[in-house]
């Protein structure tokens, strides 16, 4: 697998590109890309794949050494400039999908469709309601319970891996932590903003999601104009991996048409 | 060496439910806190604080929140209590955690009121806190030494301005007006400690010339004072022993059965202290990459920081008191044996100025919490004295 590292607005970002068609930039889910996992070769055979990893995850460094999610979605769209995109699908899996929101609502110039995947970022809930399982709070076991319909699958040997491998997991859990400890994976004012998202919008949802459930993916449908939820049988948090393919024929279902049916 | 008395004012009669339920700490509902007891107990420690003015001994305190090891929840609080019930004793903040506080200039101020009424007694510990503080605090792990830093300059640089107001307009925190009444009576600011395991903490307090405190390790103390030493070396001055603190369980009796059973009983400490719900023992970016690899490899099984004399961690929750006197967790017996076991400790580490005492622990009773003060105070501790003299003045942090 073959990665880039490219400079951008003075940060360095590492990431895979790979297929030919309409471009899509895949923003990852906390958890890191994952592209060993066969999501990506199954996109790829449509689209032309753009998957950076996150500042803070992988080789990328922090932005400065800190960062807040407003600067990976400002660096985004300086990477959307860069690469020239045009008419392009912005795809965004749980903490990916609140990047990609709060990119949507600063400008939807460059692309023309978003797919957000089991999102963080939003609050709909009262201020002693819990809109997102504090993911900090529970042992692995009860987490992968919540964020897998099959947890054996979302299960990692960490004794076999290599030291390079375990660092970019340390170094992502820190990253993830840093950008959303607090308020926690999400941003208090980015639902009354929402609006902005002028553009044919999916929402897809694991039907068996614990982290953040099918019902906050209704609230995300109710906040941007005319987006669409559908759900994925068999697969939690993360339907890209859990149940890769029902997730591409799903997305490309969505591009093909155009927009939302 | 001056000795530093200590107590966490723990709430012992919670443990036994929290040992059920796997966590003394952030999870343990407080209904398992009756307020009676706890009226009576706080008291008791207070009582206990004042003992050692009287005897000699200098004090410590420290805080932590959301548990049942440890009901002082606010250094500030405890210590203007004990300013006012002690005349000569000094009084040893550590300390406040300060990437947990939202408000460094806060901590200044309370700081500054300390040495004022205690008449520049107060000695200062920031300190980084515990993982496990970081959920009651809800602080972000993240970038909390980067936070850390930032308010510790902010802190020292609040105390040690006369010509305020100043602004701050950092990566955290921010104030336009920064001016604090009153100011500390210790110039610029009171001695400032810092504490922690590593070498790299070592380091980094060597280079502002803090005194630095580890605890409970033999194996961890040693290292750690070597990299302060030759940092101090490198940057052209020589660290003396009054900027080393070790901490350790204390049990002194008129026989060494007697002093083994106090301190076995103080040691429930150290038993109990690591009991926590695994998902608040490591949060991101608390520890470092390396540590964090390590932890992976050993799928996710942790040491604590309990170590025997070749380093191999020693399960604190089942070791024996034997087994604590040889990690150096615990001084145990009678004064010969205390007295000789502080001193094969404090020649192995290149010597230490400071000796902080857990002198009460969890189910060491009000009676023996006494005995052991007053015989360690009357026995042990003028032996320490000529062990380190002191240094004529005290050297206060830069």
């Amino acid at each position: 697998m073959t990665i880039q590292t490219l400079s951008i607005a003075g940060t360095s970002l590492e990431l895979i590109e790979r297929g030919c068609g309409r471009p899509l930039l895949f923003l990852h889910a906390g958890e890191g890309p994952a592209p060993e996992r066969p999501w990506l070769d199954l996109l790829s055979q449509k689209y032309r794949v753009i998957a950076p990893w996150h500042p803070g995850w992988g080789n990328s460094p922090l932005i400065d050494g800190n960062g807040t999610v407003d600067d990976l979605a400002y660096l985004y769209l300086d990477l959307a400039d860069q690469l020239g995109l045009e008419n392009a699908t912005l795809v965004g899996a749980c903490f990916g999908g609140w990047v990609a929101a709060e990119l949507m609502v600063r400008s939807t110039a460059r692309f023309t469709q978003l797919v957000l995947v089991d999102p963080l970022g939003v609050k709909f809930g009262g201020r002693d309601e819990r809109d997102i399982a504090d993911m900090h709070a529970l042992p692995r076991a009860e987490y992968l319970k919540m964020a897998w319909a099959d947890p054996a699958r979302g299960e990692i040997d960490f004794t076999k891996l290599p030291d390079s491998e375990l660092a970019a997991i340390v170094r992502g859990r820190e990253a993830f932590a840093l950008y959303g400890w607090k308020p926690y994976m999400h941003n208090p004012r980015l639902k009354r903003w929402l609006h902005r998202i002028d553009r044919p919008t999916l929402l897809l949802w694991g039907a068996e999601d614990r982290i953040v459930t099918p019902a906050y993916g209704e609230g995300w449908r109710l906040a941007i104009p005319g987006a669409r939820l559908e759900t994925i049988p068999q697969a939690g948090h993360f339907p890209h991996w859990e149940q890769p393919e029902a997730f591409v024929a799903k997305v490309s279902a969505f591009l093909d048409a155009g927009g939302p049916g | 060496m001056r000795v530093w008395y200590f107590s966490e004012m723990a709430y012992h009669p919670a443990w036994e439910e929290g040992i059920k339920r796997g966590s003394l700490r952030v999870v343990l509902p407080n209904s398992n806190y009756d307020p009676q007891i706890g009226h009576q107990l706080l008291n008791r420690y207070l009582d206990e604080f004042a003992l050692c003015d009287e005897v000699g001994l200098d004090i410590m305190v420290n805080e932590h929140h959301s548990t049942s090891t440890c009901l002082t929840i606010s250094v500030p609080m405890a210590l203007a209590i004990i300013a006012r019930e002690t005349k000569h004793s000094r009084l040893l903040s550590l300390g406040t955690p300060i990437a947990n506080r939202p408000d460094p200039v806060r901590v200044a101020e309370e700081m500054a009121w300390l040495d004022v009424l205690s008449g520049g007694r107060l000695e200062m510990g920031l300190v980084k806190g515990a993982p496990y503080e970081i959920a009651p605090a809800n602080s972000n792990p993240a970038n909390l030494m980067r936070r850390y830093w930032e308010a510790h300059d902010l802190i020292l640089k609040a105390m040690s301005t006369t010509d305020g107001p100043f602004s701050w307009e950092g990566e955290f925190f921010h104030y336009r007006n920064v001016n604090i009444w009153p100011r500390p009576l210790q110039q610029p600011t009171p001695p400032v400690w810092m504490t922690g395991l590593s070498v790299e903490t070592g380091r980094m307090a060597a280079e502002r010339g803090h005194v630095v405190g580890t605890l409970l390790s033999l194996s961890a103390a040693g290292p750690m004072f070597a990299a302060y030493r030759q940092r101090a070396r490198e940057l052209g001055w020589t660290a003396g022993p009054d900027r080393f603190a070790y901490a350790a369980v204390v049990g002194v009796g008129t026989t060494r059965e007697e002093g083994r059973r106090r301190a076995n009983l103080a040691a429930d400490y150290v038993r109990t202290s690591p009991i926590v719900a695994e998902p608040f023992t490591n949060p991101p970016g608390y520890n470092s990459l390396a540590a964090n690899i390590a932890m992976l490899k050993a799928d996710g099984k942790r040491g604590g920081f309990v170590r025997d004399r070749h380093g191999n961690p020693v399960d604190q929750t089942t070791a024996s008191i034997e087994q604590l006197i040889e990690s150096g967790t615990c001084f145990a017996g009678s004064p010969d044996d205390v007295y000789n076991q502080i001193k094969e400790l404090h020649d192995s580490v290149g010597g230490f100025g400071n000796l902080l005492m857990f002198g009460q622990g969890g189910f060491l009773d009000h009676a023996d919490t006494v005995a052991n003060i007053t015989l360690f105070a009357k026995e042990v501790l003028p032996r320490l004295r000529e062990l380190n003299p002191e240094p004529k003045t005290a050297v206060a942090a830069e």
